[in-house]
């Protein structure tokens, strides 16, 4: 019985997607349930998935990190110049999501030693990077050769149907199946909850709460440099101006997918679902030839909606 | 005897329980204009109860409240202060940042069309400040750049300022320093000098001695006596709030002390923690007294490395000095926090993320954890020290505050420490949660030889003297930052302690 309701606490995200989904599909056209459009659906909740990944774990943790979309920006510009330089794309990709990681860890290394909240601390280095991200390109676009990485979130040529949705998302999904274990199964995650959920007791526990919280910004970092890799694959130049406010975005997947922001709570299913729920009423109100004012509202008030219905769960539990 | 006053403000046969705890059981306790009432009782005795009840904030379950002979129902504390009763808490509730105007009338401002009338607040706060003898302090100066001292005072007006004619000051001595109590006492008499009526708690019994006309001892819930301070002595007082005899709520079997596994000495971390020196040896309990605030939690911190040392050696195995809380689990001492809530446990997450959050040893290789194996050292743990649950995966919030400490000490069972730091182990648990907390804390202390478990060593914080003579070997009483000398306790008694913790005591 305790069980079906913690359950519950994840499925009531996901029932919520099925309902707007098939509110979609029964009310809009028929097109929005045909394989092409969830294949699109998927391929645009990739970005903003990828990095809800490393939210998901700064949320749990107590934190928030607010230069996400900077550091997207920052990685685009990153790779972009890479591969001008004639560097293997492998090695562009995994040079852009080490500069997301140290991103992080400055987040991290600032917000541990300086004793600044964590809004605060991103809020400063959501401009440091976005405007290092300008700086770095001279604020110009860079463009860079087509390789491969361009493929990772492209339309799939025909031919390739038995992939199913492009190699971007299958490494979302992957890396969102590898961060669900880390959170349940490793030390690390659990002590990324205990700093969450109670700091003072964690340290009363002997966990080297810095310490976590240090990692956690690094790998928020480094998903953030996933969703960059994303979205160079997308744009295939290096733009120092893209995923402006993309961490709004990222954080209301979290919160939507049941995150707390006064941390402890959270799970990658929900925040994956979260993102999903954005994305599919985008794409639903676009097939339905319904005007952008009126997406961002609805999207608005389902963000404030999934939290009043969680929080008035919780209140019922207790 | 027809001519007599009616009291300024009284209570009658107030009565509160928590569940199957009766926290308070028919209380009276009455105050007249021009005189300061002192209530005293040992901690847990029910002052808090009745000061919730006084104040609003608990609704007596029988009994009725007067002011002035009307019976008068507080529903919150802006009520109570608007019928002329304030409170004035050891944490002082004023808005640091505004202004000393601002705070003192605050919520109940002055104002024509939502514009604040400044020059009414101006004169009403100075008016206040100076039946204070005050009238020097700046209105204008932010609250947050004044000295506690001053602070207490500029409360002390807000209520002055609304016209409470009764005024309730909760432990109001307890941060300052001697120049500032004795200011704060000419405070207190003038205002019963201009007919003011003074309730005032304390535990520093020399200091009611001084103040207070009348006192009232509470103890277990109950008025055990009151009288005319200047016809008591102390000891007297003191016999009241101690009242009843040990009972057989306490088993001892025999223990032998082994090595010495704990040696601090001249330990010092300020500024509430002066000086400890003291040894605790394997299958002993060593008991630590005194009043709250006289630095035993900031004693124990600074032994686990959760505070600061400034001076002085904490010996245990091989290491000196100070460590963190992860090095002092890794040199086998686990501590329990006074403040399960905000400390001791994480109320949100689980029994078995509870007690298994040190993870040292439920962790494999690449720091994996399997939730089954978790799950299945909570259930043993559950079954061993007995809490009452569902199940592993039961919210520590949801469970009784008895079940809840067991969670907390289940935590150190676990890890296998050899050094147990029990901060008020007992604190508002009921009483049969409390007897099988004594007993789990006795079979340790003693060790269980059939199964090759070796005797703890314990340091049990209690402000409860009862509970230290009837668990402990040895005691020791802190009073102001100093640790007195431990005595055995087959040599003290309640009266001896309760003398020594409020500074009577006289040790060599």
């Amino acid at each position: 019985m305790k069980s079906l309701a913690r359950l519950s606490h994840t499925l009531g995200p996901l029932a919520g997607l099925v309902a707007i989904f098939l509110l979609f599909a029964i009310a809009g056209p028929e097109s929005f349930s045909s394989s092409s459009n969830l294949e699109t659906i998927a391929r645009q909740t990739a970005i903003v998935g990828s990095a809800a990944l490393g939210m998901t774990l700064i949320i749990i943790s107590g934190g928030i990190d607010l230069s996400v979309g900077s550091m997207i920006a920052l990685v685009t510009v990153v790779i972009a110049a890479m591969l001008q330089a004639g560097i293997n794309p492998l090695l562009a990709a995994l040079g852009g999501i080490a500069m997301g990681a140290l991103c992080g860890f400055l987040n991290g290394f600032l917000i541990t030693r300086l004793k600044v909240v964590p809004f605060i601390v991103t809020l400063g280095t959501y401009l440091v990077v976005r405007g290092a991200a300008k700086g770095f390109a001279h604020e110009q676009k860079i463009d860079a050769p087509l390789t491969w990485l361009k493929e990772l979130l492209a339309a799939l040529p025909p031919g390739e149907g038995w992939r199913i949705v492009p190699w971007g998302v299958w490494l979302t999904a992957l890396l969102a199946l590898f961060v669900a274990g880390l959170l349940i199964y490793t030390r690390l995650g659990r002590h990324i909850f205990a700093v969450g959920s109670n700091e003072q007791t964690a340290r009363l526990c002997g966990i080297p709460v810095d310490r976590v919280k240090v990692i956690v910004y690094v790998l928020g970092g480094a998903f953030a440099g996933v969703a960059g890799v994303l979205q160079f694959s997308r744009l295939t130049i290096g733009d120092p101006t893209v995923a402006m406010g993309v961490e709004l975005d990222v954080i209301a997947a979290v919160v939507i997918g049941g995150g707390s922001l006064s941390g402890g709570e959270g799970s990658i299913l929900g925040s994956i679902v979260g993102a999903l729920i954005m994305t599919v009423i985008r794409s639903g109100c676009a097939q339905m030839g319904l005007p952008n004012w009126v997406q961002e509202m609805v999207t608005g008030c389902i963000i404030v909606l999934a939290v009043a219905i969680d929080r008035w769960r919780q209140r019922r539990r207790t | 005897m027809s001519d007599v006053p009616t009291p300024r403000f009284a209570m009658r046969g107030i009565r509160k329980q928590f569940g199957a705890t009766t926290a308070l059981d028919g209380v009276d306790f009455d105050v007249f204009s021009g005189e300061v009432h002192a209530l005293v009782g040992e901690n847990g005795a029910g002052k808090s109860t009745l000061m919730k009840v006084l104040s609003g904030a608990l609704r007596p379950d029988a009994g009725t409240l007067e002011l002035d002979g009307i019976p008068f129902v507080p529903r919150s504390a802006a009520d109570a202060r608007r019928a002329g009763v304030a409170m004035i808490y050891q944490e002082l509730s004023l808005a640091p940042h505004l202004s000393v105007e601002d705070n003192v009338m605050l919520g109940m401002e002055p104002s024509d069309w939502g514009l604040r009338r400044r020059s009414e607040i101006r004169r009403r706060t100075v008016g206040a400040l100076e039946l204070l003898g005050h009238g020097a302090l700046d209105p204008s100066e932010r609250v947050g750049s004044l000295p506690i001292a001053t602070r207490q005072i500029v409360e002390i007006a807000r209520a002055l300022a609304v016209g409470c004619r009764v005024i309730v000051l909760d432990e109001p001595t307890s941060s300052l320093t001697l120049g500032d109590i004795e200011h704060l006492f000419g405070v207190i008499t003038s205002l019963r000098n201009q007919g003011h009526a003074v309730v005032y708690i304390s535990h520093f019994l020399e200091e009611v001695k001084r103040i207070a006309d009348r006192f009232t001892v509470l103890r277990d819930g109950r008025s055990a006596g009151s009288g005319r301070t200047a016809e008591r002595s102390i000891e007297d007082i003191v016999a009241l709030m101690i009242g009843r005899r040990i009972d057989q709520m306490y088993p001892k079997t025999t223990r032998m002390p082994g090595e010495i596994l704990l040696d601090v000495s001249s330990l010092s971390s300020p500024p509430k923690a002066l000086d400890a020196s003291f040894t605790l040896r394997r299958g002993e309990i060593l008991g630590i007294g005194g009043l709250i605030g006289a630095g035993r939690t900031e004693l124990v911190r600074a032994l686990f490395g959760l505070a600061p040392v400034a001076a002085g050696t904490i010996r245990i195995k091989a290491t000196s000095g100070w460590r963190s809380p992860s090095d002092r689990w890794g040199d086998g001492v686990g501590m329990v926090s006074e403040d399960r809530a905000t400390e001791g446990l994480a109320l949100a997450m689980t029994i078995a993320d509870n007690i298994t959050m040190t993870l040292r040893k439920d962790a494999g290789r690449w720091g994996f954890v399997r939730p089954s194996r978790i799950d299945r050292v909570a259930r043993d743990w559950s079954a061993r020290v007995g809490i009452r649950t569902t199940g592993p995966r039961q919210l520590v919030g949801a469970l009784s505050g008895g079940n809840q400490q067991k969670v907390a000490i289940a935590r150190l069972l676990h890890e296998d420490v050899d050094i147990l730091l029990l901060d008020e182990p007992t604190r508002g648990i009921d009483v049969a949660s409390k007897a099988q907390l004594y007993d789990i804390i006795n079979r340790l202390a003693t060790g269980d030889p059939p199964n090759h478990q070796q005797p703890k060593a314990i340091l049990m914080i209690s402000s409860y003297l009862p509970e230290l003579l009837g668990v402990c070997d040895r005691v020791a009483i802190m009073h102001r930052g100093r640790l007195g000398p431990a005595h055995p306790v087959a040599g003290c008694s309640e009266h001896t302690l309760m003398l020594e913790a409020t500074g009577q005591g006289g040790t060599a």
